[in-house]
């Protein structure tokens, strides 16, 4: 699993069944010292996350069984929870970070 | 899963049996400013995309977990097509005033 922030939202009516009503959104991959890694992706969500939100999630065939309906669909990353506390050395990242608005 | 926007399609006749009725649409790859990365997918089409449409693509294992493509040598289908796409509270995409 990966910790990520949220930072967009997107929205698609015309999409593979079995994901209607799973939010999409748009995560920036963080590395240990909090600092945004590699390019963003979009992850399922499998909880009520929003932009600016500290997560982690799951990416590969995994992400498609932290759906909460449907598990048999073609979702490569799913945010899977919120991340209070993130300590890296003596560091709380969760609480270093501001979220960007 | 990656976003990227159709622009063209790819026609086939000799190829894997597991691939035969399959919809072949190549992607361009798009950043998270929604500007073109250089960076082309080859993906099985899922949900009735066309060429100008801003998709979403799902890679590896995760390709293969649908009707369409189960069993099948895939490795990326096109799952959605975007509406909307806010980022940074900003809106970079709207599909229907483009």
């Amino acid at each position: 699993m990966y910790l990520g922030r949220v930072t967009g939202r997107v929205v698609a009516t015309q999409q593979y069944e079995g994901l209607e009503g799973v939010p999409l959104q748009v995560v920036q991959p963080l590395d240990e010292t909090g600092a945004p890694m590699g390019g963003s992706l979009v992850a399922c969500s499998a909880i009520s996350s929003g932009p600016g939100d500290l997560i982690h999630y799951v990416d590969g065939r995994e992400a498609a069984l932290a759906l909460p309906d449907e598990t048999f669909v073609p979702v490569d990353a799913t945010i899977l929870g919120f991340v209070e506390q993130a300590v890296v050395g003596n560091r709380n990242l969760a609480s270093d970070l501001e979220p960007s608005r | 899963m990656q976003i990227a926007k159709i622009i063209g399609s790819l026609v086939a006749t000799q190829k894997d049996e597991g691939l035969r009725d399959h919809k072949l649409l190549v992607c361009q790859v798009h950043n998270h400013e929604n500007k073109p990365k250089d960076q082309y997918v080859i993906a099985v089409d899922a949900v009735g995309a066309g060429p100008g449409d801003l998709v979403l693509y799902a890679t590896g294992s995760s390709a293969r977990q649908t009707n369409l493509t189960k069993d099948r040598p895939c490795d990326a289908v096109v799952m959605a097509v975007v509406d909307s796409w806010d980022q940074d509270g900003s809106n970079v995409y709207e599909k229907w005033s483009e």
